[in-house]
């Protein structure tokens, strides 16, 4: 299987500027064999949209039917998976989502999955939740490469969200991002992306996934997007990885038969299915005092 | 029976956050800022900065320089009758370094004309003319240009509020206002910033032997690991027990608390539902 992993520069609200950067991006990729590309978080936008968000969001079958098009008029031929972040407007209610659709088939483009994002950051620099509601539903859907999920930028951060899709069977995590870079104190390396990258190998390592990241760039108000678009392999080890500043493709190829191998290697992942239930039944956990409470 | 040896013991000591930054990594990270910003967002590749001979606005210079290149950069020395000799010299290293451009246009005429309708002003007052007379001739040699005045004020002068509100902090774009001086200071030396510059004693060269950290009452050193602590929330019991006396850190405390808003654009009266910046949101870039 062959993924590109975009580190996508929008031109800030500019969407039709950005689709046709999108276009040339698919028009790069035509020159080899490609299965999945993946474009960052609010790639068609901009990142910190504030109370425009309203403005620049989509409703996810016509961004599906705008990357169908660019994927058709880049004449790359045949079909491909992509996921793109988005700004959805989703019967009137705002979301910082991920689309997955697959373009190219001759009856159309397809809507295969559109995760939305569920923690939104509002803190420090983030203001997500003044203007966007959370999504509720952590999926897996199929895909020709097997199970995958998406999980948005913070999605990640919390180990549960990645734990849950593993269990629920993903074999993929798809993770747009849009993280505004910050501490200089690392050595070579941001320390925001010191901390992603630790997220990231420790996730894939644990559940025996591949984790594919793809980092929004460029400065937007003096917040420079961090960029790092990188690829684990099922046993934590960093693939690849593209730097902090510039816009650029990370071409990789995965076997997912490596999945299978780091699970049997490590059977963490089929460890923790065994020991959830006496976790989850913990009655010491506050979720259940919370159940119990609205009772 | 045989006696037990003493197992080694490791003391690790009170920790405190970090102030070091790597130097290459913040230079290729400003200098893309820089032309982000300019280059592609505004579409305006020439950068105006006055040029004072203290380090921040040589280290700026060195980084607009790196960014957009020497031939687009102007430095405009702006002395008054009273400041320093040594401060013209200073800056003329900087421009000889670095290759840009440079103009020197006095300040006096224009300060003392005003100061004549104000014989009452003290030292301080005399110094917010000043400032204020160098940001008019800053923007005005901007627009001559076609050109963005780039702002020189670093984090920790804008934290104790030791600058001259709506002048030094004004040009829309600042490289350096999210680094404490002691930062200033290490990626100047990476930049190749004069030694001259980097090594003399940080002053607003208002009056004959000020320095800053006179006036401050603290060294930069121990301003800055105090005022990283206090933004990071740690309590004054906290931060003095990483080697501080009280005082030190009630005087930085202090100097922080009384000036937020030096820090802010004007207080505007919120009279409606649509009150900008208030309920009207939007960010500065779209």
């Amino acid at each position: 299987m062959h993924a590109a992993l975009v580190q996508f520069k929008p031109r800030k609200g500019e969407v039709a500027a950005n689709l046709a950067a999108m276009r040339a991006v698919f028009a790069q990729l035509a020159e080899r064999p490609i299965d999945l590309i993946v474009f960052p978080e609010a790639a068609l936008t901009g990142y910190f949209l504030e109370g425009a968000v309203y403005e620049l969001a989509f409703e996810s079958a016509t961004l599906a039917a705008k990357i169908d098009e660019q994927w058709r008029a880049s004449g790359a031929g045949g079909a491909v998976d992509v996921v793109c972040g988005f700004y959805e407007n989703f019967g009137g209610t705002f979301h910082n989502s991920a689309i997955y659709v697959r373009c190219g088939e001759p009856d159309g483009v397809h809507v295969v999955h559109v995760h939305r994002k569920m923690f939104l950051p509002t803190y420090g620099v983030f203001d997500e939740e003044r203007f966007l509601t959370r999504g509720r539903h952590l999926s897996t859907f199929p895909t020709p490469f097997g199970e995958a999920a998406m999980l948005i930028c913070e999605d990640m951060w919390h180990a549960l969200m990645p734990t849950v899709a593993a269990l629920k069977g993903a074999r993929l995590l798809i993770v747009p991002s849009a993280s505004p870079a910050r501490g200089l104190g690392g050595d070579g390396e941001l320390e925001s992306t010191l901390r992603w990258k630790a997220i990231l190998g420790s996730t894939a390592a644990e559940h025996g996934v591949y984790v594919l990241y793809a980092g929004l760039t460029g400065f937007e108000g003096g917040k420079g997007m961090g960029g790092a678009t990188c690829a684990f392999s099922p046993r934590g080890d960093l693939i690849a990885s593209l730097g902090p500043l510039d816009a650029g493709i990370l071409r990789v190829e995965l076997d997912t038969g490596e999945i299978d191998i780091a699970r049997a290697t490590i059977p963490l992942l089929g460890d923790l299915s065994a020991v959830l239930p006496d976790l989850w039944l913990d009655e010491e956990i506050p979720v259940t005092r919370r159940v119990e409470e609205r009772a | 029976m045989t006696a037990i040896a003493p197992l080694p013991i490791v003391d690790a000591s009170l920790d405190e956050p970090s102030l070091a930054i790597d130097p290459a990594l913040t230079a290729r990270w400003l200098e893309a800022f820089l032309h982000d910003e300019l280059i592609e967002r505004r579409k305006i590749g020439r950068a105006v900065l006055g040029l004072s001979g203290g380090i921040d606005s040589a280290l700026v210079a060195f980084l607009c320089a790196r960014a957009l290149g020497p031939e687009n950069v102007y430095a405009i020395r702006m002395p008054y009758r009273a400041s320093s000799p040594s401060s013209l010299s200073d800056a003329q290293r900087v421009v000889d370094a670095t290759g840009i451009n440079v103009e020197t246009i006095e300040i006096t005429d224009a300060v003392d004309g005003y100061l004549r309708h104000a014989p009452d002003a003290d030292a301080r007052r005399k110094g917010n003319v000043m400032a204020r007379t160098r940001m008019l001739v800053l923007f005005d040699q901007s627009a001559r240009r076609n050109a963005l005045p780039i702002g020189t004020g670093n984090k920790t002068e804008r934290l104790l509020g030791y600058f001259t509100w709506h002048a030094d902090d004004t040009p829309p774009v600042n490289p350096i206002g999210d680094l404490f001086k002691t930062q200033v200071w290490a990626l100047a030396r990476r930049l190749g910033v004069p030694t001259e510059v980097i090594d003399k004693p940080p002053s607003a060269d208002l009056e004959a032997n000020q320095t800053d950290e006179a006036d401050i009452g603290i060294t930069y050193a121990k301003a800055d690991r105090i005022l990283n602590m206090i933004l990071l929330g740690y309590k004054d019991d906290a931060i003095a027990a990483r080697g501080f006396t009280r005082d030190e850190v009630r005087l930085v405390r202090r100097r922080v608390d009384g000036t937020h808003w030096k820090r802010h654009l004007p207080t505007t009266a919120l009279v409606s539902g649509t009150a900008i910046n208030e309920f009207y949101l939007r960010p500065v870039d779209l």
